[in-house]
């Protein structure tokens, strides 16, 4: 199963499922979604359920938390997650604030979900990834599925949660395809939100990663056990809560840590994975963490600078590596 | 008395008077029923004791006491009551909109959509001439009007964007014009006659029940004291504050009432007496109640505990008995 009709299957199921649910977004009606995530729905469940809004992200999103506010379940999509800054403060001031400034009286249960991070050549102003910006907000919760099967069940967890939840896609995956089981078929499958997953074991270094990062780590992963280097990679899933119990139990197990995300590297998750095992880890490094992020730059457009500036495969296998051996200085900063 | 209060110490942060503009507030709000919503600034008191919120409630708010509306976690900025509908309160201006537009759009989906055929809830959005300004107000004018929207969009026009005056951030300063611009009826009322606020507040909101739309109503009205208690209020011109001194809504209702013989001189020294007891009463409440306990800092940061994630023991923190001690490290 494709990730988009992960995504598309479970905006389905849940909308089915309990008519306060209901979706709206530029271009999610008639044009079927912007990358045809929404396919179908519009047909399916009319125009009162599925709206196709005007170019206004703050004052649709400020709809959607007074909506939300109400108990009805929006679904904002945002056409790439850079549009969403148009409507921070509602994100941030409206809905992350408003249980805790009202003690409880007004929780939000809306889902902020649209395509995060680079997709190709779409340059500077198309291409942040906003994963640590969310990450650092208590009253948000940040979710970044890779696998179909994340898609899935991250998608219907963050639609029945009765917070604001962040749903971090990237377009590149969108037409990915996963092997699915037939428990993430099942309508009412659901993955508990702030849970990594493992999705390699291993024994010599620890490899976190989000959202597309996972795909490359897996692969570098490969290469290293062709060299002798048994990599586990995690699967963050979950960037707020993250889950430091899955992180720490792992890099106990190796001993070193490797973190790779697509954003930039200052104030990045990354960082803050590195701070957490310092703090609970410390005893147990064998070398100092690696942080592996994009380049330190907005995105540049050219086709071979694009790629510098986004983390590789060979950037991944190469931290490994000086993570395990040492045996190469520390790389320069872009 | 909130002035006073802030001034020894009791209040804290920013705090934002209504006095003079009080009639916008009761013209409105008086008219509306239980369920129906009203979104406000942070010029947000009178919103609320006019919703219903007892001034206890607000009053403890204000002091940062736990038994304040929002248990003393909202503050003067952000006054949240679900029993009252009163959806805040927020900082930013212009943010409000948006989300009094939402409430709207809740209004009307709850009617079409999950067929409850009585809903026929109102919402208010209150804002001010600095506001009109802002992109999420020309944005929530555009969805209000294309989705037929029941709201009324309330303009408290007291001249004055803290220091900045309307003359001299707008181009076009008659801000009820903007209302035909998107396709809904734009009205201009006298906001410091609360008798002719109310009348328009009535056709306004009786249009929004039925089904037909939203309104753009500008008041014209004015703030006696500075945008908050931190302001020194110097760039007003004095002669402009006597003019509208001179028409402080408070006191011309009560000569319409005298004059009208709806009620006696001692009636209306009862009353004022009344409320003297309510404030000092108030006053009294907040200042006995408790501070809020350690524990409340870490809650209701989300209504699903489970969003602190897992601990280093590896079970929610939320299980943690350290949790509600407020000791637990998260």
């Amino acid at each position: 199963m494709t990730v988009r009709e992960a995504l598309n299957s479970a905006l389905d199921e849940e909308m089915s499922a309990d008519p306060k649910v209901f979706l709206m977004g530029e271009e999610v009606g008639e044009y079927q979604g912007a990358y045809k995530i929404s396919k179908g729905l519009l047909d399916k469940y009319g125009p009162e359920r599925v709206l196709d809004t005007p170019i206004t992200e703050a004052g649709f999103t400020g709809i959607g938390v007074g909506a939300a506010y109400y108990g009805l379940r929006p679904i904002v999509e945002f056409m790439t997650f850079n549009f969403a800054m148009q409507a921070i403060d509602h994100i941030i001031n409206s809905a992350a604030k408003s249980n805790y400034m009202s003690a409880g009286q007004m929780n939000v249960p809306i889902v902020f979900r649209g395509p995060n991070g680079a997709a190709a050549g779409v340059g500077a102003q198309h291409s942040h990834c906003y994963a640590a910006w969310y990450g650092s907000c208590p009253g948000l919760k940040v979710l970044t599925p890779y696998s179909s099967e994340d898609a899935r069940g991250l998608l219907k967890a963050a639609i029945r949660d009765p917070d604001p939840v962040i749903f971090l896609e990237n377009e590149l995956l969108y037409g990915e395809s996963f092997p699915v089981s037939a428990e993430a078929l099942d309508s009412s499958f659901c993955l508990p939100i702030g849970k990594a997953k493992i999705e390699r074991e291993g024994r010599d270094v620890t490899i976190t990663a989000f959202s597309k990062m996972v795909g490359h780590s897996l692969k570098a992963a490969e290469i290293l056990e062709k060299e002798g280097i048994s990599a586990e990679v995690i699967n963050l899933r979950s960037i707020r809560p993250l889950d430091r119990a899955t992180i720490n139990a792992s890099v106990q197990k190796t001993n070193r840590l490797v973190t790779v995300e697509e954003g930039f590297p200052q104030h990045g998750v990354g960082a803050e994975i590195c701070a957490t095992i310092v703090e609970d880890s410390f005893g147990y490094l064998d070398a100092p963490v690696e942080r592996i992020a994009g380049a330190d730059v907005p995105m540049p457009y050219a086709a071979n600078l694009e790629r510098m500036a986004v983390p590789q495969v060979e950037d991944i296998v190469r931290a490994a590596k000086r993570v395990c051996h040492r045996s190469v200085p520390l790389a320069a900063a872009a | 008395m909130c002035a006073q209060m802030y001034y020894r110490g009791k209040m804290f942060g920013f705090v934002h008077l209504y006095n003079g503009q009080e009639a916008v507030s009761t013209g409105f709000i008086k008219l509306l029923k239980k369920e129906d919503s009203v979104v406000s600034t942070y010029r947000d008191h009178v919103h609320a004791l006019s919703k219903g919120v007892s001034a206890r409630a607000v009053m403890s708010e204000l002091f940062g006491k736990t038994t304040g509306c929002c248990r003393g976690q909202g503050g003067s900025m952000h006054m949240f009551s679900k029993e009252h509908n009163l959806l805040g309160g927020f900082a930013f201006i212009g943010e409000g909109i948006p989300v009094a537009t939402g409430a709207a759009f809740t209004s009307k989906y709850r009617r079409e959509v999950l067929k409850e055929a009585d809903c026929d809830h109102v919402t208010l959005a209150f804002f001010g001439d600095g506001t009109c300004n802002n992109g999420q107000f020309f944005e929530c004018l555009n969805m209000a009007a294309l989705w037929k929207l029941p709201i009324v969009f309330v303009v408290e026009n007291n001249l004055w964007a803290i220091g900045m005056s309307h003359l001299r951030a707008t181009s076009d300063p008659q801000i009820y014009k903007k209302g035909p611009a998107f396709g809904m009826p734009g009205i201009y009322v006298d906001g410091m006659d609360v008798l002719k606020v109310r009348e328009v507040a009535k056709t306004a909101i009786e249009r929004a029940r039925r089904g037909e739309g939203p309104t753009l109503v500008e008041c014209e009205t004015y703030r006696f004291r500075g945008h908050s208690l931190a302001d020194p209020d110097e760039l007003r011109d004095p002669a402009e504050k006597a003019h509208y001194t001179a028409r402080d809504p408070i006191t011309a209702l009560k000569k319409y009432i005298i004059e009208n013989k709806l009620a006696s001189e001692a009636d209306l020294k009862a009353v004022d007496k009344k409320i003297e007891e309510v404030v000092e009463d108030a006053v009294e409440f907040a200042d006995e109640s408790p501070h809020p306990p350690r524990s409340q800092l870490l809650e209701n940061v989300f209504a699903d505990p489970k969003g602190f994630g897992i601990g280093p023991d590896g079970r929610y923190r939320c299980e943690d008995p350290k949790f509600t001690e407020g000791t637990a490290q998260v």
